[in-house]
């Protein structure tokens, strides 16, 4: 298939009609028919959290130096359970070398 | 805070954030001078009460707004990065969901984790995410309304995106990234360094991510930057041999990525 030929008005109709025609679109829209009516004011992360922090008078005033500290955001999370190219796994190294050309 | 009200009363919004709004989020600054407790008493321990109340739960909206990035980091660590965020870029919306629009790039130039380099495209897929929980509902674009068009004007038919319709794309994992720290199963490894790009659209009330290929990500770009279908099949061709265009004219209704399209103006016949 080349460029050229997929380009004609003639093979964007034919692909058009031929997507239209597949199986799958009908059950999707099918699907999505039968989702019923939305629930107000259960947004997940629109909520306005209220809640006192640990220690209340603390959490937003303490400072925290980060200088030279790099290794400690990551060392709780997930960042050692990404595989980087070549038998690297659980790297904390940059990833720079690793970028696919 | 009726001190507060008379503040915000008396003074421009700009003396108002000098004079409250600004200290609010700054733990250094003293407590406003016309904040004051029963009796004109000083209220500094509670003023900080409620400075740390304000950022704690701007931290926790963060949190929430983030889930993979939060958990990528461990939340002890993101919960301090978000805090130094909302102090150089608090809200600008009321509306907290509309919260954190500049935090991946922020996160791009936080020199602690500039290691990971795939975090800020996925906050950027999170972010799109919420973009399309929230953005207004549309029926979108069905089978019938593109076979309505004469079959003549196919190749020049423009779309309208969807409100909900959201396109990321990365040179990281950033679906895989995704998917595996919010709903789907953790895999035991992911390679983080294969280019991804993502689809984001809510359809009707759930939100939708799906994995798009180099060609399907720049078929979609194209067409929802409203040029024809001709010029989007083009340009997905050629930096994609193997794009298949009937798929993706699947995946073009069966995503909601659109709410409607209609014949372009002139249909040139040239090719």
């Amino acid at each position: 298939m080349s460029t050229k030929t997929a380009l004609t008005a003639a093979y964007i109709a034919g692909t058009v009609a031929a997507a239209l025609s597949a199986g799958t679109l009908a059950t999707t829209t099918a699907a999505q028919a039968q989702e019923k009516e939305k629930c107000y004011g259960v947004s997940m992360a629109g909520k306005n959290d209220c809640a006192a922090g640990p220690g209340t008078t603390c959490a937003g005033t303490s400072k925290v130096d980060y200088q030279g500290n790099a290794w400690t955001y990551v060392d709780a999370g997930t960042c050692t359970t990404m595989e980087l190219p070549g038998e690297r796994m659980g790297s904390l190294e940059p990833l720079d070398r690793d970028l696919p050309s | 805070m009726r001190s507060t009200h008379d503040l915000v009363a008396a003074n421009a919004s700009t003396a108002y954030d000098d004079a409250f709004g600004s200290v609010l989020l700054d733990p250094e600054r003293a407590t406003p001078r016309g904040v004051t407790g029963p009796h004109g008493k000083a209220a500094d321990k509670r003023f900080n009460v409620y400075r740390n109340n304000v950022t704690h739960s701007l931290v926790t909206a963060l949190t929430e707004i983030f889930p993979a990035v939060a958990r990528i980091l461990g939340e002890e660590n993101f919960r301090m990065i978000a805090r130094d965020f909302l102090r150089a870029h608090p809200p600008r919306s009321r509306l907290v969901f509309e919260y954190g629009h500049d935090f991946a790039d922020f996160l791009a130039g936080f020199a602690p984790i500039r290691h990971l380099k795939y975090l800020p495209d996925v906050a950027r897929l999170e972010r799109a995410w919420l973009d399309a929980y929230h953005a207004a509902d549309r029926t979108p674009l069905t089978a019938d309304d593109l076979g309505a068009l004469p079959p003549e004007a196919l190749a020049t038919a423009l779309f309208t995106p969807h409100p909900a319709a959201r396109l990321v794309s990365s040179d990281y994992a950033v679906y895989t990234i995704f998917i595996a720290h919010r709903e789907g199963p953790m895999p035991e490894r992911i390679n983080a360094g294969i280019a991804e790009a993502a689809l984001v659209t809510r359809p009707s009330l759930n939100v939708e991510v799906r994995r798009l290929d180099r060609g399907q990500f720049l078929f979609l770009k194209t067409l929802s930057q409203g040029a024809p279908l001709q010029n989007a099949a083009g340009l997905a061709l050629e930096s994609q041999p193997d794009f298949d265009l009937q798929a993706a004219i699947a995946l073009t209704i069966e995503s909601g990525a659109f709410e409607g399209c209609r014949a372009g103006n002139d249909i040139d016949e040239k090719d």
